[in-house]
């Protein structure tokens, strides 16, 4: 428990040998994965104790069943996955195929039926609340396909706010934040509030708001399904930067574009998981990054 | 996350409805304001009553004969009440006389015997008055009743014995009859008879709509001689050696008195004995049990307002799940949004209340309905913890539902 959470940059994921990502990138010192400040300590997090061996997501036999009698509904009919880290995984599948169901399972928003679920090696399923809470703060960013940003708060507050949460002291949370703002090409945009924004520049500040805590996993559910072409490229060219500097992300989306940037393809039907096929190594970049130069990918529109 | 940060959420989430937070703190400023407020006037008209019977003299008793059978009167130690009496004899003078003269009553200080005669018509040069109430006695009287004179003096024991025509007159007969003039030294003619008026008695105020400044204070006999005649008294006005020593007083006085009278056993006395002191126990009992009833009153609206905080809190609640769930996503204990919603509720209803303190207070220095209320510091900090505890306690249940939630509902939340 004592081996502080490291950011994806500075992780034993930032392998030798991957120089040319992690460094012939000039933007990748940009990600704010600043180590943990001294005031928050971490080493209490729950499911922060794996280690490189140790996959960041273990997924065994999950059920979920909604409503009870004539109503019941199997979302989920026993699913099991194993996800490494650093690795950049797509779900897909037809409406209804349980895929947010998944989601809100991996990201403790919701608990399975039955059926265990491992994250760093750790049980979820026993955390008490406080526990939790601190999983879903300091663990896992979740990026919502309707954006999900506070209203009447400005962008940097809302991407402040897990920071606030997680007991970080204002000054460094300001310069946190203003660095992912930094990151998703917001910068001039921090004191505008959510209706203040584009539905493309939303999505970035709650890209920003994941990515500010350095969270070990990042959750996104359809992020690009309320957005047009440009801002769902800006959006995926961020995706696959983080793949590159090691982060390990779960992406959820209904478009083959989007699945073509990922490492992994895993598709379900009716609750269960009919197809896991690999497009990439996950200790190797995602396959399309770097085909474009990001510094347009984050250009502001 | 410190209680600092918890709370300028709670601001901002306060501030973000205005117009529903002021409205609800109304309802809680309305309650606290109430409470002070009209525990204030009854503790003011409570004093204010105090103050009359205070005035009326202290440590006095006042017998007075009692003709009507049955019952021996407030304040009398007649023994129970309906049983057979003797023939009812009115006070005499002689009754006076053996309260003041024996030895058996150490706790009496002075004994004065009173006559009254009422609307006795009054000129002056010209001017004529009708005082509503001319009283012989002796000179202890006006200590035992807390009247002092404004200019001139009392008549003294000489003037009693020698059956001297001398008066000392209210401030409204001197008014009605010497207007500006000092009326000291002046000859009055009461119903026909000269009277020298030797002091004027300092103003009392009108006690329950009779103006107790409307009289005329004469020696016994004189007033015997010219005005009521030779019957009995129509009261002893005793004064008790200290406010402690009243009730011993009373025990004496109903001692001697039914000896005289011969009153025995079961039988009903034929006089009852007022007693200053007991009455301003009983007028203070029931003032209390008023300020109590407008306490309760008021209370109803304090709980009134905490049910108007505990709706606008399920509102908020209810409109916010929404915001809870992107709050629980992102890692906010269930601590901190308790602490944000119950904060909430406990400033609506901590600045609702301490702006009902303003009020109260401001409303404090106007007098209401007749009454200038005192404000019962009590009450004050009474008000502020109900209204606190309500802001706790009502807001505990909304908030508890909201931090209660698990994130996706709140967020799947229409
Ligand atoms: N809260 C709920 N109560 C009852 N049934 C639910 C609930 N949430 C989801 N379901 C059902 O579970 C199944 C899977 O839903 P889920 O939201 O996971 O689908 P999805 O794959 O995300 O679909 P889409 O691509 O349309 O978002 C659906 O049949 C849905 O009706
Ligand atoms: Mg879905």
């Amino acid at each position: 428990m004592n081996e502080p959470l490291n950011g994806p940059l500075n992780g034993p994921t930032a392998r030798p040998g991957d120089g040319a990502y992690s460094a012939g990138n000039g933007w990748t010192t940009a990600v704010p994965c600043d180590p943990p400040p001294a005031d928050s300590p971490r080493d209490d997090v729950p499911g922060g104790e794996a280690s490189g061996a140790e996959p960041v997501l273990l997924i065994r036999d999950v059920r979920k069943i909604y409503g009870e009698g004539e109503a019941t509904v199997h979302a989920l009919r026993g699913v099991s996955l194993t996800v490494e880290r650093g690795d950049y995984v797509a779900i897909m599948g037809a409406s209804g195929s349980g895929k947010s169901t998944l989601m809100n399972i991996i990201g403790c928003l919701d608990i399975p039926t039955t059926g265990t679920y491992l994250l760093g090696g750790t049980d979820v399923g026993v955390l008490d609340d406080v526990q939790l809470a601190r999983v879903r703060n300091r663990r896992i960013g979740f990026i919502f396909q309707s954006f999900n940003l506070i209203p009447r708060m400005s962008a940097l507050a809302n991407v402040e706010l897990p920071l606030a949460y997680g007991g970080v002291r204002a000054a460094d949370r300001r310069r946190r934040a203003l660095a992912a703002l930094g990151l998703v090409g917001l910068a001039d945009r921090v004191g505008h509030q959510p209706n203040e924004l584009s539905g493309g520049q939303q999505q970035r500040v709650a890209v920003a708001r994941a990515l500010v805590t350095s969270p070990t996993l990042l959750l996104a559910d359809e992020p690009t399904g309320a957005l047009d072409s440009t801002s769902t490229r800006d959006v995926l060219a961020i995706f696959d930067r983080l793949s590159v500097s090691g982060r390990t992300i779960v992406v959820i989306t209904h478009e083959d574009d989007v699945a073509a940037h990922a490492k992994r393809v895993i598709r379900l039907m009716d609750g269960q998981i009919v197809e896991d096929r690999r497009q990439a190594p996950v200790d190797g970049p995602p396959p399309l990054a770097g085909l474009r130069p990001p510094t347009e990918a984050v250009s502001d529109r | 996350m410190n209680a600092l940060e918890i709370t300028r959420f709670a601001v901002r989430g306060l501030t973000a409805n205005k117009m529903r937070s002021v409205l609800t703190m109304l309802g809680i400023l309305i309650g606290v304001a109430a409470v002070i407020l009209l525990v204030a006037v009854g503790q003011g008209s409570s004093e204010s009553i105090k103050q009359r019977i205070q005035s009326l003299g202290a440590n006095t008793l006042t017998v007075s004969a009692s003709f009507s059978g049955g019952f021996g009167g407030p304040g009398g130690r007649s023994g129970g009440g309906g049983g057979p009496r003797t023939q009812a004899r009115g006070l005499t003078l002689d009754d006076a006389r053996a309260l003041a003269g024996s030895g058996n009553a150490p706790s009496v200080k002075s004994v004065s015997p009173v006559v009254t005669a009422s609307s006795a018509t009054t000129t002056y040069e010209g001017a004529s008055h009708d005082i509503s109430q001319v009283v012989g006695t002796y000179p202890s009287y006006f200590e035992a009743t807390n009247k002092p004179v404004a200019s001139g003096a009392y008549f003294t024991n000489q003037d009693v014995t020698g059956v001297r025509k001398v008066v000392v007159i209210g401030k409204t007969v001197a008014e009605e009859l010497f207007g500006q003039a000092d009326p000291v030294g002046g000859r009055v003619s009461i119903e026909g008879v000269s009277f020298t008026v030797v002091g004027v008695l300092k103003e009392s105020g009108s006690t329950g709509g009779q103006d107790a400044d409307d009289i005329a204070i004469a020696p016994l006999p004189a007033v015997q001689q010219t005005l009521s005649g030779y019957g009995s008294l129509g009261s002893i006005v005793i004064q008790a050696t200290s406010a402690e020593t009243t009730d011993a007083a009373e025990a004496e006085i109903t001692a001697i008195l039914n000896q005289r009278h011969d009153i025995t056993g079961s039988a009903t006395a034929d006089y009852r004995i007022l007693n200053q002191a007991s009455l301003q126990e009983t007028v203070t009992e029931a003032t209390g049990t008023f300020t109590v009833l407008l306490g309760a009153v008021a209370a109803i609206s304090l709980l009134v307002g905490g049910i108007g905080i505990t709706n606008i809190m399920l509102v908020t609640v209810t409109e916010r799940t929404r915001e809870i769930g992107i709050r629980k996503a992102i890692g906010a204990p269930r601590g901190a949004i308790l602490g944000q919603f119950l904060i909430e509720a406990t400033l609506l209803s901590l600045i609702g209340g301490l702006l009902g303190v303003g009020v109260a207070v401001a409303g404090s220095q106007f007098t209401i309905a007749g009454v200038r209320p005192v404000i019962v510091p009590q009450s004050i900090v009474l008000a502020l913890g109900v209204s606190v505890a309500i802001g706790l306690f009502f807001g505990s249940y909304p908030a508890n539902r909201a931090a209660k939630l698990r994130p996706i509902e709140a967020l799947r939340f229409e």
